[in-house]
């Protein structure tokens, strides 16, 4: 009897801590949200160790306490149930347990939120970098109206500066979430909210992110990335992002027979051209609907975070063919564009020939 | 007395049979049998959309279905799950039992009760007719404003939703009304209030809150349908209306609607857990006022769904105390449910392990609820899959738990057959195992940061291990399912057998026969105490004999229910598809509540039976 309590307790001790390592090991993950980055992921991690040390106390005492009565109290010969109605002192006590543990939650948690409150923006540092963010079904726009760059889907922000997000949305409702850097605020249409973090550690690798909130059928494909940059990485992004796209004159033969397809006024009978959708400053592109494509083949990732893109010179012929492949059909790659409501991306495939569609792939692959 | 004729016959001893007797049946049994049947079909169909689910998320790139088919699938799942399963199955047991646990012969108003289940059929096959032309709602069950307005959702999808949604709530208002009357005014000789089981407060209580509640979705649903087909902008940002408008009025009946699931799983458990411990519930009244607390703070807690969508810091502050405070009377049951089982000499029945089971599963669910009750890390948990891990251990390791508890407790008394004890131990290990495998590894996905809702993921997130172990456990449930529907007919397959009060249970179902007869009890029964069977055998004394001269009223069967249902059913067909088939069903509906009118109920009860 002694024997198989012990064996039970041993068994629990070994799935607690089964339980824990398993629980440290989601630290390590790209997209953890225990593995805090800045002073803002911070502040939420301090919270929920204080929670999750509490939680873990109120797991074992319950379910063990529900396990020992189960195996002491079983059904016996010769035992006879103890008749009782209650125990009002007792139930006093573990009626005031939880409201302690609860105090012990709450005045963390209200120390917390407003620390996280964003400063308005007139109360802003002096170095704060200012972003607008914007959700699309299914990508994200992000503008920063201090440095006049218009992007999509990949943020850059110095290490050890305060960063200040104004979150919108053009359609439904998405959600910005980069787990790492903060906690998820809703892109709400019609409204404008705001967070804001100081990342701390600045890594070549990026951040993950991805809408939180389901928007319709590519919710899954709607992931973004931020780099967290040193000064001189960050002013140097700054600098590409900010200058005209890359002349047209200075492309391959091919890239400029596709620059030509591109922005022309009238790419096939029945399709808005790709001008009118997309930008790429310093050419006739102008469109607000889709992505700024002016530097779209610098960027890390290609629709929204679910491709990997430039990486060197190796990893061209992969992104040409990925482009090729979005361009003739972008649903077979993030379901649900060319139906978009608030303006689909043609397939064109049914409408252009495959080599004005590689012409095009390579036009945008060079757009660095 | 009646009539001499009344008064000399029989009670009805042969109950009738065939199709007829079961569409035109007002008797709660076998209503509850109805809601019993269709509840466990539609857990089925919302299971084996879990299946396809975990099948799909069982490895990176999953490609057994398609991005919108996956939207509808999880949407559906929950619908079904909650809606058709759950809610339902919830059903079964208050039409079974209320009427039987206090000491009655029928609920205060059996017609209706037969409206409400036709309402229920009428409604879940017409959300389940949205995969015929392939428009399932596919925009979660909370169908959040603006992606579910005309632009973003095109195809009828949504008004299947808004429509049925409606029909379900008009059957759950209309079943909540009749056991709150029942409750107050049928109650057997001597059954105070601080008497009744607290399976019956727990019905009550659940009954409030359905009727507080459902006129609110009501309300959002008539909005969000007027959007879609009218352009009344309720929700629509450009036209003046507001998105997160349609936020609040969901969680102001969703979150009572989670207590709606919880708590009958709480009471069944509150009966199971005594009888099998053989002695009384610990801290009756606590259990009892924690679940009325439970109810009025359920009432005030809804924004905690929403700390993410840019309520202010004082809103995110009140909501998160309201919700901590639910805390206290929950971890008060469950504190009682321990005190109960201290002390005593505990059988462990297939029942029992359920409902021992129950307690562990549901504080874990609980414990989690307390975590993103603080707002910082809800901004870190919210829509991840450690909402799901939540979640469904409320309703899965709560609400599920506590009903396949209920059912093998009062199999007997429902059938006359017992479900076998070593298939059904079986049933729970797979149950048991599979659920905390499934549902266990979804904590360290959210807190790897896994979204919800997501039909596909990449590898190297670290999402691959959880996913797969989560599917293995879906599975391992589904053959626990199997097993239960092995049971269950291997059961009715056998010569019944079971004695009145197999269990030696303390409450008044047990003090009739097994089944019972239509008319429940041959003599209404006498409460002397809490546990009334209790305190007759451990006191030598006896319920009431039958009066062989008492006449028997019961309420004759009636197709008007089902009429007006079908009705109804046609207006919201018509609702979805041509102004004609909406008048038809008003006719119908008109001719129905005309000859239910009229109906004669038969002889006027004699005085002091109701």
């Amino acid at each position: 009897m002694r024997l198989d309590l012990l064996r039970r307790r041993r068994l629990i001790a070994t799935a607690a801590i089964l339980v824990l390592g398993l629980a440290l090991a989601a630290c390590s993950d790209p997209q953890s949200t225990v593995n805090p980055k800045s002073d803002h992921a911070d502040t939420i991690n301090d919270v929920y160790i204080i929670v999750f040390w509490l939680a873990l106390v109120v797991f074992v005492g319950v379910l063990g306490a529900t396990l020992a009565l189960s195996i002491w109290f079983r059904e016996r010969p010769g035992r006879v149930a103890n008749q009782f109605h209650g125990n009002r002192r007792l139930e006093v006590v573990w009626t005031l347990i939880p409201v302690v543990i609860l105090v012990a939650i709450f005045v963390p948690t209200v120390a917390a939120i407003s620390d996280l409150e964003p400063d308005d923006e007139v109360d802003l540092p002096a170095n704060a970098i200012v972003i607008e963010a914007i959700g699309h079904q299914w990508w994200f726009e992000f503008r920063y109206p201090g440095l006049g760059i218009v992007t999509a889907n990949e943020l850059h922000v110095p290490v050890d500066t305060p960063v200040r997000v104004t979150l919108k949305s053009d359609d439904v409702i998405h959600s910005f979430w980069v787990p790492q850097l903060a906690g998820k605020v809703d892109m709400v249409p019609g409204r404008t909210h705001a967070i804001q973090f100081t990342p701390n550690e600045a890594r070549d690798e990026a951040y993950l992110g991805q809408c939180a909130e389901f928007c319709g059928t590519s919710h899954a494909n709607m992931r973004f990335r931020v780099f967290v940059d040193d000064r001189a990485t960050f002013d140097a992004w700054v600098a590409n992002e900010t200058a005209d796209a890359v002349p047209v004159e200075s492309l391959s033969a091919l890239a400029q027979e596709g620059g030509a397809l591109f922005t022309s006024y009238v790419l096939a009978v029945g399709a808005t051209p790709c001008i009118g959708c997309h930008t790429v400053k310093g050419s006739l592109a102008s469109g607000v609907i889709g992505p700024n494509l002016t530097h779209v083949g610098s960027r890390s990732t290609l629709f929204s975070g679910i491709r990997d893109g430039f990486e060197g010179a190796e990893s061209a012929d992969r992104v040409q063919r990925e482009l090729e492949r979005w361009i003739s059909n972008p649903d077979d790659i993030k379901p649900g564009v060319t139906g978009r409501p608030n303006g689909g991306m043609p397939a064109w495939g049914e409408l252009l020939s495959t080599e004005q569609i590689t012409a095009i792939a390579a036009y945008l692959r060079e757009l660095k | 007395m009646a009539t001499a004729a009344g008064a000399l016959a029989p009670p009805a001893v042969q109950a009738p049979s065939g199709v007829w007797s079961w569409l035109t049946t007002v008797d709660h049994k076998r209503i509850g049998t109805l809601y019993g049947i269709s509840g466990m079909s539609f857990f089925v169909l919302g299971g084996i959309e879990a299946l396809l689910i975990r099948s799909q998320l069982a490895v990176p790139n999953g490609d057994v279905v398609d991005a919108d088919r996956f939207n509808a699938l999880f949407s559906m799942h929950a619908l079904t799950m909650i809606f058709l399963g759950v809610m339902p199955l919830g059903a079964a047991f208050f039409n079974w039992l209320v009427p039987l646990m206090i000491g009655a012969r029928d609920v205060a108003f059996p017609r209706l009760n037969a409206l409400s289940y036709w309402f229920f059929l009428a409604g879940a096959l017409m959300l389940n007719a949205s995969w015929l032309p392939g428009d399932a709602p596919d925009t979660g069950w909370f169908a959040y404003a603006p992606l579910t307005e005309a632009p973003f959702s095109t195809g009828r999808a949504m008004d299947f939703y808004t429509v049925s949604l409606i029909i379900l709530g008009t059957s759950s208002l209309i079943a909540s009304l009749n056991f709150i009357v029942t409750i107050i005014n049928l109650r057997a000789p001597g059954l105070t209030m601080f008497r009744l089981p607290v399976f019956v407060w727990m019905t009550m209580i659940v009954s409030w809150l359905l009727v507080l509640s459902l006129p609110v979705l009501t309300v959002g649903l008539v909005q969000l349908y007027f959007d879609r087909n009218f352009t009344t902008n309720f929700f629509i940002q450009e036209g003046g209306g507001d998105p997160i408008l349609w936020q609040h009025i969901f969680w102001i009946f969703g979150h009572p609607e989670v207590y709606v699931l919880i708590l009958p799983a709480m009471g069944i458990v509150s009966e199971v857990l005594p009888t099998f411990a053989r002695k009384p519930l610990f801290g009756y009244a606590a259990v009892v006022f924690a679940g009325v607390a439970i109810a009025v703070l359920g009432f005030a807690v809804w924004s905690h769904h929403m700390f993410t969508t840019g309520l202010g810091p004082v809103p995110r502050v009140v909501f998160s105390a309201t919700t901590m405070t639910i805390a206290v009377p929950t971890g008060v049951k469950i504190f009682n449910w321990l005190g109960t089982l201290y002390g005593g000499n505990i059988r462990f029945t297939t029942s029992m392990y359920f409902a021992v089971a129950f307690i562990a599963t549901f504080t874990i669910g609980g414990i989690s609820g307390v975590m993103h009750a603080s707002p910082p890390i809800d901004s870190q948990q919210q829509d991840t899959y450690f909402i799901v891990a939540h979640l469904h251990y409320v309703l899965f390791g709560g609400a599920i738990m506590g009903i396949f508890s209920g059912i093998y407790y009062w199999f007997p008394k429902f059938t006359g057959r017992f479900l076998s004890e070593s298939i059904g131990k079986l049933h729970f290990w797979l149950f048991f195992i599979g659920m905390n495998l499934t549902f266990f590894p979804m904590h360290f996905l959210g807190v790897s940061g896994m979204p919800r809702r997501i039909y596909t993921y990449d590898a190297g997130f670290g999402w691959e291990t959880w996913n797969f172990v989560a599917t293995v456990g879906a599975f391992t449930i589904a053959a626990g399912m199997l097993t239960f529907i092995w049971n269950f007919f291997r059961s009715l397959r056998e010569e019944p057998n079971a004695p009145d009060n197999p269990w030696d249970a303390p409450t008044l179902e047990w003090a009739t026969s097994s089944p019972p007869p239509e008319h429940d009890f041959d003599a209404v029964p006498l409460v002397r105490a809490r546990d009334p069977l209790w305190h007759d055998r451990d006191n030598g004394l006896a319920q009431p004999e039958a009066d062989p001269n008492e006449h028997i009223h019961l309420p004759p069967p009636s197709y008007y229910p089902l009429l007006i249902a079908v009705g109804f059913a046609l207006m919201g067909i018509g609702a979805l598809s041509h102004l004609a088939v909406l008048a038809l069903g008003v006719v119908v509906v008109v001719y129905g509540v005309w000859g239910w009118v009229l109906e004669p109920t038969g002889p006027e009860p004699a005085a002091g039976a109701h």
